[in-house]
């Protein structure tokens, strides 16, 4: 299991269409995924629970992974939340 | 363009053959109806003479003013190749000459018991449904809760099970396998079934049932506006389906756009239930309640609230 905290870069936030994509992106690992804002944790495979969250652009969140492709998962979800918009 | 002759009007409506037997086969080309009150009066310029000519009580009883040879001679003219038929309102025999000279060309007469507008509006409806451009699409119409869905997808996929549940659950088969759908005006899709497929559903394992006498007249419909097509394909892993409901996919038949939704087919994924609140979802959505977007609206307010609260405390 690997975790790294980030800092949101998509402006104005993980908005639906934005929390699409984030879905899925992570759909394509086979590693279990998940997302921690404060202290709600939420599976980042599933869409409604990331935008239950509300996540707006500054947000410090943490990405948990858990399996075979957790490195290359962490790695790719961290870049794409981060990116500066 | 639909195929529509003589006869099919003749057993449409049950009109009467008065004269020209010989030409019911002959072809209807155009929705227009005329009705030849100038040409009587002796104006050929614009005689559209490939139309149904209607004849009524005020043409009738203007050629009895007309010397016997003028009137004979016009309606000679009336009797073009082109014409299909000439109909005869209120249940009159018509001009006897009109009779002679349609039989020795072949154009039938035929006699309604209608009065003349009320059959005019009739025939033009029925005209303009059949004369509609006219396609056909390998799916089944279902009528759900006065929706008219068509579910499509690839053989073996599951179409007929499916229409089977929601017919099951009290909603209306329109046609199963394949699908006449024609359109009447811009956007308007009207679907109905091939005649020889009418109330009959394919069951693999099963065979052909006939849907009328297993669960009655309440389980079938003869036409219906197509509104939305759903699509059924198996689950693929790899492909992204709509997790929102925010974008509307359209799909073309002729030159209309319905909205679609392409639904992933899996075990355990009840899809007549899916169907069934995909077409609520779809009333809802032309009542004005998009809960997809409310939902947007909602979240939207929720990131902007939390990216103040971050800059305040970043402030201080």
């Amino acid at each position: 299991m690997v975790e790294k905290t980030v800092k949101v870069g998509i402006k104005p936030g993980l908005q639906a269409r934005q929390a699409a994509l984030f879905v899925q992106e992570a759909n394509k690992y086979t590693a279990d995924i998940y997302l921690k804002k404060d202290n709600r944790q939420v599976n980042a495979k599933s869409i409604m629970g990331i935008m239950s969250l509300a996540i707006a652009k500054g947000t410090e969140i943490t990405l948990i992974t858990d399996g075979i492709d957790e490195d290359l998962a962490l790695q790719n979800l961290a870049d794409l939340v981060e990116v500066e918009q | 363009m639909g195929e529509l002759t003589v006869e099919d009007m003749m057993n449409r409506f049950g009109l009467e053959l008065i004269a020209g037997h010989a030409g019911i086969h002959k072809q209807i080309q155009m929705s227009d109806i005329s009705r030849p009150g100038l040409e009587m009066a002796g104006y050929f310029d614009y005689y559209p003479a490939e139309r149904v000519q209607l004849i009524g009580r005020k043409e009738m009883s203007f050629l009895e003013t007309l010397p016997a040879i003028t009137r004979r001679k016009r309606l000679e003219r009336l009797c073009s190749v082109d014409t299909p038929a000439f109909i005869i309102a209120h249940g009159e025999e018509g001009p006897r000459e009109l009779s002679q000279l349609a039989e020795e060309k072949n154009i039938p007469v035929l006699r309604t018991d209608y009065k003349t507008t009320q059959f005019s509006g009739m025939l033009t409806n029925y005209l303009v449904g059949q004369l509609a451009p006219m396609t056909t699409v390998h799916g089944v119409l279902v009528d759900v809760y006065g929706v008219g869905v068509l579910i499509t997808g690839g053989s073996g996929v599951g179409k007929s099970e499916t229409a089977l549940e929601l017919i099951k659950k009290g909603h209306r088969l329109v046609a199963d396998d394949s699908v006449e759908i024609r359109q009447v005006s811009d956007n308007v899709l009207i679907g109905t079934s091939p005649k020889l497929l009418k109330h009959m559903l394919e069951i693999r394992g099963v065979g052909i049932i006939d849907l009328m006498t297993l669960f009655g007249a309440s389980s079938v419909k003869d036409d219906k506006r197509v509104l939305l097509a759903v699509d059924l394909e198996i689950w693929d892993d790899k492909k992204h389906y709509d997790r929102l409901g925010i974008d509307e996919e359209k799909v073309e038949i002729l030159d209309s756009q319905i909205t679609k939704l392409s639904v992933p087919v899996r075990p355990g994924r009840n899809i007549a239930v899916i169907i069934e609140v995909a077409a609520m979802d779809y009333r809802m959505k032309r009542l004005g309640i998009n809960a997809a977007e409310e939902f947007t609206k909602r979240l939207d307010q929720a990131i902007a609230d939390n990216a103040e609260l971050l800059d305040e405390e970043e402030r201080d």
